[in-house]
């Protein structure tokens, strides 16, 4: 359990007002200054000895990140692009974040981007997200007022602007490449790398994209110590995170709690436990809709952090924990996700823009039981002919899903099928 | 250039430039790997997933037509990187792609009309899986309207996006893309307006699928069925490579052939489409007038009248070539007016004046010097008097090229046309090109700093009253800024007739003292000249023939047979062995494809039985006999500074020869397609004004 006093995020729930004034009481803006003066490598190696990885979902560890960015600026500007862009189906932390703690963002992107040399920062927000786009927008001007960023941010000498930029609500734009396409003005569709953004990315510039949630840990992380940071969790997945427990609990929450903590004490703790108890839980969704679900004994003992997410062939992802009791249908949850990975693929390259639509009629079919049951294998088949072989991860986020769903919950397709040939209602079986 | 850089393919060590994408390495390797997006005259978009390759060690296969080997890394040992192009990963990788551009592909083959020449087809008996696995219902997508030449059947589609990046990189027109997202995406212009680009009908060659195919050849043949004939374009000067498709004694359609220092491997809309006009207004048979009236005669009846008619004055005869000839016929009628002792020849129908000879003026004087591969290599180019978009579309996508590719800055002194690219506009007339000389700052001073800076002047230059002292001014202004050099000539002269630097090489131009077009026209007119020859001339004034007597050889019935009083059916290009020689002075060979229509005869063996009417027999008795005395104009001096005359220009502003970019000659009018295009950017020129 993560003291109250180790929080970082200590206006997570609005409670309190979110302005700069408040936002100082809170420690936000705290020795800002005195943290550029310690020049842009002290700042990387502090990221660096954090631990920090990537609270975006592929959990790259940050300061590497950071230190790919070219040592000195040249003919090209360098930038730092904030990744707002918080579509996956579960998740709402930075949406808090940006709501209620928007100061520590702003205070984030001036730090980050001084690490990185980048005058301009751009933080490309959901389309969907109005109000946060107003509360952030307010921060951003409280900042420029107060000097806090623009020209000599801080007093550093350091000049930094900030641009807050509204996206249209497209999925894929949160895919780093596609979200510099897309601020650039042009269609959302996802860059093929190599060339890394590091190297060629806004308008062919050194390019860095950060999740939300990474860049306003940073300016906690220099207060407080690489050390007090990397204190939380297990080697390899430091720190505290933000997780957001939805689904079939009694009280859904977003919470900052330490890395590595039990999923089961998690959900017990801070969502009130799952509804009808433990041992009406069928399966959880640890990371957001697009990491495989996992079922209920594993749930019982897995720890919420990378690796072992990993080591049961799920992931962390965003932290979204989405709980399904066993009332749910899984195989029809599972095809509402395939139904959004359908939806929001770009259709830019092949196995994405045919494979997505293929798996979703399939398994609608598997919803009424009208399959054959030699297409689960091929089901599987399917998607594992995505997996892997497209442009951006959205290929693979489609596919994982219906892998979980497979490798955890055959025996439900089977059921299916078996009760359609038995001529019943697969929904009365379903409710059994 | 990279350096060598070692990579291990299929377990073959070879060694690559560092820049070479995995896709070369691989082909390098002798390893082949299939694509459908990838083309290598266009960006890469590495959307269609089939080139997929196995890197030994990394998570996910690659996509090598995107990768390049410098961005292997050699593996822990220090041994070069390995790539699997026959791994299980590969075959599993490209089934897997291969099944899902099946999966919403129609089963049409039987009746589309890229079946037997489709990648989709191809590639699928090599990579594809035997059976399908799919039973959902299959995607359908709506036709979309290109305009007149390209049929869409977008349900075919397997979105390679070829030719949304065809269309607005090498055509310069962003007038196709894609819109909708995942499976609902669709290749479509912008509400579905016609395409306005002379370059469009080239994405119905890249088009890997039956989606983009032609609309005038639709349904009319199968590849299989066709004889191939390799020729030469004359639709414009820049003596295009084509491949002419016959099928009996029809020709069905005209698709491009790969030449890098010529056309690439595109071809403009009027190359590819005019070949309808090959079947419409044929001279088939030779005719004589007889009271006012065109009536069919037999070759002796005709050869006769003309023989008799050419034993006159020879002071009083002319001959005029036409923008189509090729060069055997051309030399056989100069050789059989020679004979004559007529003086007044010319090829030049626009009076353009170019071609003088000696005195420093030189072969170089008339020719696109630079080359048209030479246009990769400049960095500041100057169009003075030419729309090169409307007289030669291929040379204005290769200037676009190099604009695009950020080497190449672009002036113009005439018109201010579109022609894809920006160009800073450096005035309209004759008098700008002196004041570009002391212009400075802009255009002008990147002119002046240019490694290989290029002046381009086209016939709307030169075929004027004035041209021969705007020509002067041109070549003074390339003397003076240095463009002529031992190791760079950039001064060019881009032509419109595919005839006409033919017609120079071998001399079709007055001699002793004879008449240029414009002067047999007024001589004709005053009564001075009763006899003209004209071989396929159509674009000259046929009213200034006055009382003339019209000999008119040629292929199609326009303005020349109109006016004839004699009629002697020709060949068109598709329908002899010619020689051709473009723009830049290259030599091309034209083959027959077809046989003549009808009664009509090759040209050279037309004139061959004139000479023997008369008795005044050529001194060759085939084709090789004639091409033999065919011989390229010995290099002479060329000083640019010596070029046209010396005098006043006037003050008028440059208007480019090309009004009508599809219907500049008697092939192109009597063709239908080329009338609706004409039609179409007539409709799109009214709807933006």
């Amino acid at each position: 359990m993560l003291d109250d006093k180790n929080r970082i995020f200590t206006n997570l729930y609005g409670l309190q007002d979110p302005s700069l004034e408040a936002a100082k009481k809170r420690g936000a803006w705290n020795g800002t200054g005195e943290f550029l003066a310690l020049g842009d490598d002290w700042i990387v190696e502090q990221i660096k000895a954090s631990g920090l990885r990537g609270r975006g979902g592929a959990g790259f560890p940050t300061g590497l990140k950071w230190s790919f960015m070219p040592k000195e600026v040249k003919d090209r500007p360098h930038y730092l692009v904030v990744n707002a862009d918080e579509s996956e189906p579960g998740t709402c932390k930075d949406r808090d974040i940006m709501r209620h703690d928007p100061h520590l963002l702003v205070e984030g992107c001036l730090i980050a981007s001084f690490a990185m040399r980048a005058n301009a920062c751009y933080i490309y927000l959901r389309g969907e997200y109005i109000d946060e786009r107003i509360a952030l927008q307010k921060a951003i001007d409280e900042a420029y007022k107060a000097g806090l960023i623009g020209k000599n941010a801080c007093g550093s000498g350091f000049d930094f602007d900030l641009y807050l930029h509204h996206g249209a609500g497209a999925y894929i734009c949160g895919e780093e490449t596609a979200l510099l396409e897309s601020l650039e003005g042009k269609k959302g569709q996802p860059r093929l790398k190599p060339p890394f953004p590091a190297n060629a990315g806004l308008y062919g510039c050194p390019t860095t994209v950060n999740n939300v949630e990474s860049i306003a840990v940073a300016p906690t992380i220099l207060r407080r110590g690489a050390g007090w940071f990397s204190g939380f969790g297990r080697p390899g997945n430091a720190g505290t995170k933000v997780f957001c427990l939805s689904g079939h609990v009694n009280t859904p929450c977003n919470v900052e709690e330490e890395m590595s903590i039990p999923l089961k004490t998690l959900i017990e703790k801070h969502a009130g436990g799952v509804i009808g108890g433990w041992d009406n839980l069928k399966a959880i969704i640890p990371g957001g809709s697009s990491v495989p679900c996992l079922p209920r004994d594993i749930c019982d003992t897995v720890l919420m952090d990378f690796d072992a997410l990993k080591e049961h062939k799920s992931g962390l992802g965003t932290a979204a924990v989405i709980v399904m009791d066993q009332s749910t249908d899984m195989v029809r949850a599972i095809t509402r996700l395939s139904y959004f990975y359908k939806h929001e693929s770009c259709g830019q390259c092949t196995p994405c823009r045919e494979g997505t639509g293929w798996m979703w009629r399939v398994l609608t079919r598997m919803c009424e039981g009208k399959a054959e049951m030699a297409e689960i294998d091929m089901l599987l088949d399917v998607s594992q002919e995505i997996e892997g072989h497209t442009i951006c991860a959205l290929g693979d986020a489609a596919a994982w899903p219906v892998q979980g769903l497979i490798r955890h919950f055959r025996h439900e397709i089977e059921d299916k099928i078996n009760t359609y040939r038995a001529g019943k209602s697969v929904h009365a079986v379903a409710a059994e | 250039m990279s350096e060598l850089r070692k990579v291990n393919v299929d377990g073959k060590e070879i060694e690559v430039p560092g820049h070479y994408t995995l896709m070369q390495a691989c082909e390098e390797a002798g390893a082949e790997i299939p694509r459908f997006c990838y083309h290598e005259r266009l960006s890469v978009a590495g959307n269609c997933r089939m080139c997929l390759v196995e890197w030994v060690g990394a998570p996910k296969p690659m996509a090598s037509c995107a990768m390049s080997v410098n961005d292997l890394r050699p593996n822990r040992d220090g041994t070069p990187a390995n790539i699997r192009t026959d791994s299980a990963v590969v075959k599993k990788a490209r089934e897997g792609v291969m099944e899902f551009l099946l999966i919403n592909h129609p089963l049409d083959c039987p009746i589309c009309d890229q079946g037997g020449e489709c990648d989709l087809q191809d590639q699928a008996m090599g990579y594809g899986r035997g059976r399908t696995r799919y039973d959902e219902p299959k995607r359908a997508v709506e036709e979309k309207n290109m305009g007149p030449l390209v049929k869409t059947n977008m349900t075919r589609c397997i979105q390679c996006t070829r030719c949304v990046r065809f269309i607005s990189e090498v055509a310069g027109v962003e007038e196709l893309g894609l819109v909708n997202r995942g499976e609902n995406a669709e290749i479509t212009t912008y509400l579905q307006a016609n395409l306005t680009s002379e370059l469009s009908g080239n994405v119905i060659d890249l088009c890997p699928v039956g989606a983009l195919t032609s609309r005038p050849y639709a349904f009319n043949a199968r590849p299989w069925e066709l004889v191939k004939t390799e020729s030469v374009d004359v639709m414009d000067a820049v003596g295009s490579n084509i491949r002419v498709d016959s099928r009996g004694s029809e020709v069905m359609r005209i698709l491009p052939r790969n030449n890098d220092d010529v056309n690439e491997e595109w071809i403009s809309d009027k190359t590819r489409f005019v070949w309808d006009g090959l079947k419409r207004q044929r001279l088939d048979k030779p005719f004589v007038r007889k009271n006012d009236k065109l009536v069919p005669a037999s070759w002796g009846e005709a050869l006769d009248v003309v023989a008799k008619r050419l034993k006159g004055d020879p002071e009083r005869m002319a001959a005029i070539a036409g923008d189509l000839c090729d060069m055997e016929s051309m030399k056989a009628l100069k050789d059989l007016m020679g004979s004559l002792g007529v003086t007044s020849l010319d090829c030049r129908q626009d009076g353009a004046a170019i071609g003088g000879q000696g005195n420093g003026q030189g072969r170089e004087g008339y020719l696109f010097n630079s080359g048209i591969a030479g246009i990769d290599k400049a960095d500041a180019i100057l169009l003075i008097g030419t729309n090169p978009r409307m007289e030669a579309p291929i040379i204005n996508a290769r200037i676009r090229g190099v604009w695009l590719h950020g080497e190449a800055d672009i002036g113009v002194i005439g018109q201010a046309a579109d022609l894809t690219y920006p160009y800073e506009h450096l005035g309209t007339g004759p008098a700008d090109i002196a004041a570009f000389a002391k212009k400075r700052g802009g255009f002008a001073a990147r002119f002046k700093k240019a490694k290989n800076p290029m002046i381009i002047v086209g016939m709307g230059a030169l075929s004027r009253p004035d041209g021969a002292q705007v020509l002067r001014e041109v070549g003074e202004l390339a003397a003076k800024m240095k463009i002529v050099r031992e190791d760079w000539n950039g001064f060019n002269v881009l032509h419109t007739a595919a005839a006409r630097v033919g017609g120079l090489d071998i001399g079709f131009i007055p001699t002793n003292g004879g008449k240029n077009t414009d002067d047999i026209l007024i001589a004709a007119k005053a009564g001075e000249i009763d006899t003209v020859y004209l071989l396929g001339a159509d674009e000259i004034d046929m009213s200034a023939l006055g009382k003339a007597f019209v000999i008119y050889q040629g292929s199609h019935g326009d303005a020349g047979a109109h006016r004839a009083d004699v009629i002697l059916p020709g060949a068109a290009y598709t329908e002899k062995d010619g020689l051709y020689t473009n723009t830049e002075g290259r030599m091309q060979d034209g083959f027959r494809s077809v046989f003549p229509k009808g009664e009509a005869r090759e040209d050279w063996a037309i004139l061959r039985a004139l000479s023997d009417t008369l008795e005044r027999t050529l001194p060759y008795d085939d084709l090789e006999g004639l091409r033999a005395t065919i011989r390229r104009p010995d290099a002479s001096a060329f000083d640019p500074a010596k070029l046209g005359k010396s005098g006043k220009v006037t003050g008028k502003a440059f208007a480019s020869p090309v009004t009508d970019h599809y219907l500049t000659n008697p092939i192109a009018r009597a063709s239908a397609v080329m009338a609706a295009c004409a039609a179409n950017t007539l409709g799109v020129r009214e709807a933006a004004e």
